[in-house]
């Protein structure tokens, strides 16, 4: 696989902070190219996948539960007094589900995700590259892109829908909480509010959404990790750098990514 | 035995940016042979080794391995010459999210069916001719700069390459282990018919192990021959660099 540092070296070398997007962007395309191009071919794997699966799962669960929570607990208490003073309170349990589906939970565990995995991902890789383990694999004719970096973004890809899923589930019972301490809310009515306002509409396409946003994080903190160069600053240099370019480009997919379901699903 | 040329270099140059590191070297391993290298910090030699096994793409001229260029070769074919060499980094490069024992069976089960208890002895023995089988279900971490170096060797070693690439084996490493290593290396070239390039500081491991020696300098082959004649040598910068050798 050729990374096109060369390429643009000898025509943006005029501008740094341009060159370095442009590689950014084309090594990123090479990269996922590659990535859907070894997915399919032998030997799958399947053991490093589940691994990391694991690790993901468990490093990030703590955060993601009281996120979760939290999100539901907070976005309820702040809209309570507003749908009151609009005399809209029984739409309250609702509305608030319908934004935590489609919006609120997709996002922010995609983002808390993206701090936690793209720089670990980023960093793991990172040293393995500057300490030379991944040319001690490449020499023992084992190919590294395959072994670290697609088994990685299988597992982000899988593991951040479910995450999601989990996270909408607190949420909601973390409005349910809020609900109950305010007003004392009955726990039948609640749910029925909720189940009969959040329609498959609102759950297919924010949940397809994360696969993406896991296979952006995946795809950047591999990235950054696997190009590293220049040492320990390097490593911490890859892992702070897959953060910020995973967060953009989820925050940008989501974007577009709302107006293509917005078409598919309208309101 | 017929002198057959197992690695041919032919031409090879490589430069970063505009620093050139290997001027047009040009250069023959024979099957069977300890070829050393020497050379001061810097001079490309493990730059040298990392074009010939194909982690580096030289920027002109070509390597043949067994007749075959891996300068222009699929990564299949290419993955195949891989299976049949070893290479010791010069920084070991162990791979530290696995214990010593994963380290090793990592090569060793991928490329060939054999069974655990089969791979676990052929770990132990190995690890027994590096003098480290205790440290089997040690992580990296936990090792010395030493023992890990010669872990590294052990794991290079173990799929019983029929070319080896050594990146400075005993720097690091205490004079007796240092010994060892240089021993076993010979060791290996008499009862496996292994054919090495070693890259080196240590005279006495060139002593041990060297049939043939060059130095590398400013980007060129400088030097070659028998260590002993290079050591005899009236010229300067030889007799500077033997001088500081310690002769047992
Ligand atoms: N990937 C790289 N990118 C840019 N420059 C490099 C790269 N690898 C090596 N160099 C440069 O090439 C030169 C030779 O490096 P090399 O590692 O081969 O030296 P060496 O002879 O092995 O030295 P030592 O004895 O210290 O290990 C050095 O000046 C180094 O800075
Ligand atoms: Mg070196």
């Amino acid at each position: 696989m050729e990374l096109p540092k060369e390429i643009f070296k000898k025509y943006l070398s005029f501008n740094e902070k341009l060159y370095n997007f442009f590689v950014t962007i084309t090594g990123l395309t090479i990269f996922n190219w590659e990535i859907l191009k070894q997915i399919f071919i032998p030997p799958y794997e399947i053991s490093e996948v589940k691994k990391h699966m694991n690790e993901l799962g468990v490093k990030t669960f703590p955060i993601v539960s009281v996120t979760g929570f939290v999100i539901g607990l907070v976005i309820v208490m702040q809209s309570e007094p507003v749908f009151v003073r609009f005399g809209a309170s029984d739409y309250l349990p609702g509305a608030t589900a319908i934004s935590i589906v489609r919006e609120l939970a997709p996002v922010i565990t995609a983002l808390i995700f993206a701090g936690r995995v793209s720089s670990g991902i980023g960093a793991e890789l990172g040293s393995m590259r500057v300490t030379e383990q991944i040319d001690a694999m490449e020499v023992s004719a084992i190919n590294p892109f395959k072994y670290l970096v697609v088994t990685r973004v299988i597992a982000t890809t899988m593991i951040l829908p479910i995450l999601t899923i989990y996270v909408i589930f607190l949420s909601i019972i973390g409005g349910f909480i809020a609900l109950t301490i305010s007003q004392g809310m009955n726990f039948e009515y609640y749910k029925n509010a909720v189940v009969t306002s959040v329609t498959f509409g609102d759950l297919i396409p924010s949940i397809s959404k994360t696969f993406v946003f896991g296979y952006i994080v995946g795809i950047v903190g591999s990235y950054k990790g696997y190009i590293a160069d220049g040492g320990t600053e390097g490593v911490g240099r890859a892992s702070t750098t897959a953060v910020v370019l995973a967060s953009l480009i989820i925050l940008l997919f989501d974007t577009v990514l709302v107006k293509i379901s917005l078409m598919i699903w309208p309101l | 035995m017929a002198v057959v040329e197992l690695i041919k270099i032919e031409n090879l140059s490589k430069a970063f940016g505009n620093k050139v590191i290997l001027d047009n070297i040009s250069l023959n391993v024979y099957q069977g042979e300890n070829l050393v290298v020497f050379g001061q910090s810097g001079t490309g030699k493990s730059v040298l080794l990392k074009c010939i096994i194909g982690l580096l793409k030289p920027d002109s001229g070509n390597i043949l391995i067994k007749g075959k260029s891996v300068v222009n070769i699929s990564n299949k074919d290419l993955n195949e010459i891989r299976k049949n060499t070893g290479f010791l980094f010069q920084g070991a490069a162990l791979y530290d999210s696995m214990t010593v024992r994963e380290n090793l069976e990592f090569p060793l089960k991928r490329h060939s069916k054999i069974s655990d208890d089969e791979a676990y002895e052929k770990v132990v023995n190995t690890l027994d001719l590096v003098s480290l089988k205790d440290a089997v279900d040690k992580m990296p971490s936990e090792l010395s700069g030493g023992m890990k170096k010669r872990i590294g060797l052990a794991r290079s070693i173990i799929t019983d390459p029929e070319i080896m690439f050594y990146d400075e084996p005993t720097t690091g490493l205490d004079p007796i282990s240092s010994k060892e290593i240089s021993e076993l290396i010979l060791d290996l070239q008499k009862k496996l018919k292994m054919t090495s390039i070693i890259v080196t500081h240590d005279l006495n491991c060139a002593h041990i192990i060297s049939d043939r020696n060059i130095f590398l300098k400013d980007g060129k082959i400088a030097y070659k021959g028998k260590i002993e004649e290079l050591s005899k040598s009236d010229d300067k910068f030889l007799k500077n660099f033997f001088s500081n050798e310690i002769i047992h």
